[in-house]
């Protein structure tokens, strides 16, 4: 029964991290529709930012979790200003690849400057919470409840505000957007702002109980673009049920299965939905 | 000047490029050079491979590095641990890679544009996974040794680098004979139809489905040529040869050389691979470099090097008036026929 409590809180925690990460790719696969290779690279980034703030910089968790998200935030928005506005004419094809070079660079670039090693970041949480005999690390408390607080927000400001507002209008209707005046350009700025944020935040969260190096970017983007194929591309409520079915099946999996094939899980879930439903899981439409 | 341009666009062009990589190894300084140049030309390969099902066809395959390292592991397994000699295990890497390929290709190609690269990229994934957790068949990350060579002949001895480059030239140019006379025919015409626009392709009654698999079945075996090539002559293998990394440095070559053009994989693949070798210090961060040189030819020359010379030469010999141009035109008026045929 506890084991089976400790998977509950392993998957919520991975799926919360999940979450987050295809939040910000469904996002911007919602306006654009320009599946972002890079995402992963900027998650990546995020937790070298938040490693960078900490350790050499010295600053709190909290400081260095805001300071990382504003760097990828703008990082976020000169690769859409930078590269994914110049090819919006482009055939489909080009974006992929563009976005491919991002990750590449992102990636050469902080392997440079902090070589390939595997790093530990530190958190001040580092306490367990003992509900007679259930045990939860504080960090994983952290990140379920930060997952939420996020997700919450996030809805609040498309929901509520006139700038979330015109998110969702050009996620609905591109042409429809452009007819009653809202500006493409801000939009898309603002939305790779918020899911450079969103990974960042990720990023920062899931460092301390994991490792930071280069590529802890590779597996994450590929699990969440898994994800936002489950959850049909662009939708945010499939972001967050994908996430939590990917996390939810790679803890108990990863526990009753193997754990050295815990990784393949969610991509052969992916192959197995896909040859039967090629259109996802919950998508409306079909492609 | 243009003379020279359009003389490489003649037939002789290609036998003088053909003479030059037959003399190279008399001519190259050392054996290292000998051996980049065969390494270069067996990654060629694959990305002839790469260019058919994402040049000619329009489908961007994330998998291809994953069937390369397919080709090697079965070559490398049945030479290594189940003791064939190499050709046999050769043609065995080919079918393998055709027949994973026909599997995933069948299921894959279901799957438009975005899906389909995703889903290709997460089938890699597993590749590399397999290749890495599965001890008991791949021997995990010690890798798998002992590889065989190809029997030689008289002096020909197949573990040494010259005759196993020219080994190697042998197949590039079957490769690159063979997608000559894939991209004129009614098949490549074909799979060019539906890169153009694969609803247009459907109503003129090409059936998508078998086209693209056959298209994808072909870019896989010409992977898994590559990879049974570059086990024989590395005679090493381990999972870092089914990197996803790999994968995006065939695209790189195909988008640098031209993609959806007969020359752009060799001019690209060998243009790169000589430039990351003269920058050897940069070995470890090449892709700080190659990073912004996609970015950049994708913004600015989509159609890398040889598209680019191909449409600057069509452009000059039109302005120049040369008979050349009248030939052509015909071709050009009706759609994008003169990229492919250089």
């Amino acid at each position: 029964m506890n084991l089976f409590f400790q998977n509950i809180v392993n998957g919520l925690t991975l799926g919360s991290i999940y979450g987050l990460v295809a939040l910000g790719l469904t996002l911007v696969y919602g306006i654009l529709h320009i599946p972002n290779f890079a995402h992963g690279a900027l998650y990546m980034v995020g937790a070298f930012m938040s490693y960078f703030f900490m350790v050499d910089l010295g600053v709190h968790y909290w400081v260095a979790m805001l300071g990382s998200a504003a760097v990828v935030a703008v990082l976020a928005v000169l690769c859409e200003r930078l590269v994914f506005h110049p090819l919006r004419h482009s055939p489909p094809i080009h974006d992929k690849i563009a976005a491919i070079g991002i990750l590449l660079f992102l990636e050469a670039v902080v392997q440079m400057f902090w070589g390939a090693d595997f790093r530990r970041m530190s958190s001040p949480f580092t306490g367990i919470m003992n509900f007679d005999g259930l045990i939860i690390p504080e960090q994983r408390a952290l990140i379920i409840v930060g997952a939420i607080v996020l997700v919450v927000a996030l809805q609040l400001f498309l929901r509520k505000t006139m700038t979330g507002a015109t998110i969702i209008a050009m996620a609905q209707s591109r042409e429809g957007a452009f007819l009653v005046g809202i500006d493409a350009n801000r939009v898309a700025m603002m939305t790779f702002a918020i899911s450079g944020m969103l990974a960042a935040f990720a990023a920062t969260l899931y460092a301390p109980i994991n490792l930071v190096y280069p590529a802890m970017g590779h597996v994450v983007i590929m699990k969440a673009f898994v994800i936002i194929i489950l959850g049909g591309m662009g939708s945010i409520p499939g972001a967050i049920v994908g996430g939590m079915i990917i996390g939810f099946a790679e803890a108990f999996g990863g526990f009753y299965i193997s754990s050295s094939y815990k990784d393949i899980i969610a991509f052969g879930l992916l192959v197995v939905i896909l040859s039967v439903r090629p259109q996802g899981l919950f998508a409306k439409g079909a492609h | 000047m243009l003379k020279l341009a359009s003389f490489m666009t003649r037939p002789a062009a290609k036998y003088l490029l053909i003479v030059l990589a037959l003399v190279f190894p008399l001519i190259a300084r050392n054996e290292y050079q000998v051996y980049v140049m065969a390494s270069a030309f067996i990654w060629a390969i694959a990305v002839y491979g790469l260019n058919i099902i994402t040049g000619y066809c329009g489908q961007l395959n994330l998998a291809h590095g994953g069937f390369f390292a397919l080709g090697a592991y079965t070559l490398g397994l049945l030479t290594g641990d189940y003791g064939w000699s190499f050709w046999p295990a050769f043609v065995g890497a080919l079918l393998m890679t055709a027949f994973i390929g026909f599997l995933v290709g069948v299921v894959s190609l279901r799957l438009k544009e975005h899906y389909f690269a995703i889903f290709t990229l997460c089938v890699g994934f597993i590749m590399y996974m397999l290749t890495d957790k599965w001890e008991e068949l791949t021997h995990g990350p010690i890798g798998v040794r002992d590889i065989a060579a190809p029997h030689g002949f008289g002096i020909v001895d197949f573990t040494e680098t010259t005759p196993f480059y020219y080994l190697v030239l042998a197949f590039l140019i079957f490769a690159i004979w063979f997608m000559g006379k894939l991209s004129r025919s009614l098949l490549g015409r074909t799979f060019m139809a539906i890169r153009n626009g694969d609803d247009l392709a459907q109503s003129l009654g090409i059936n998508l489905m078998r086209n693209k698999t056959l298209a994808f079945v072909l870019s896989t075996t010409y992977a898994g040529m590559a990879g049974a090539l570059y086990a024989g002559m590395v005679r090493f293998i381990g999972p870092e040869d089914g990197n996803i990394l790999h994968t995006f440095d065939m695209i790189t070559y195909l988008l640098a050389g031209g993609i959806g053009t007969l020359s752009g994989p060799l001019v690209g693949t060998v243009g790169i691979v000589w430039l990351t070798q003269s920058l050897q210090f940069l070995e470890e961060y090449r892709m700080i470099l190659f990073g912004p040189l996609l970015v950049v030819l994708v913004i600015f020359f989509p159609r890398g090097i040889v598209g680019s010379f191909l449409g600057w030469l069509h452009r000059k010999t039109l302005d120049a008036g040369l008979p050349a141009a009248k030939q052509k035109e015909s071709r050009i008026a009706t759609g994008k026929g003169v990229e492919n045929n250089a």
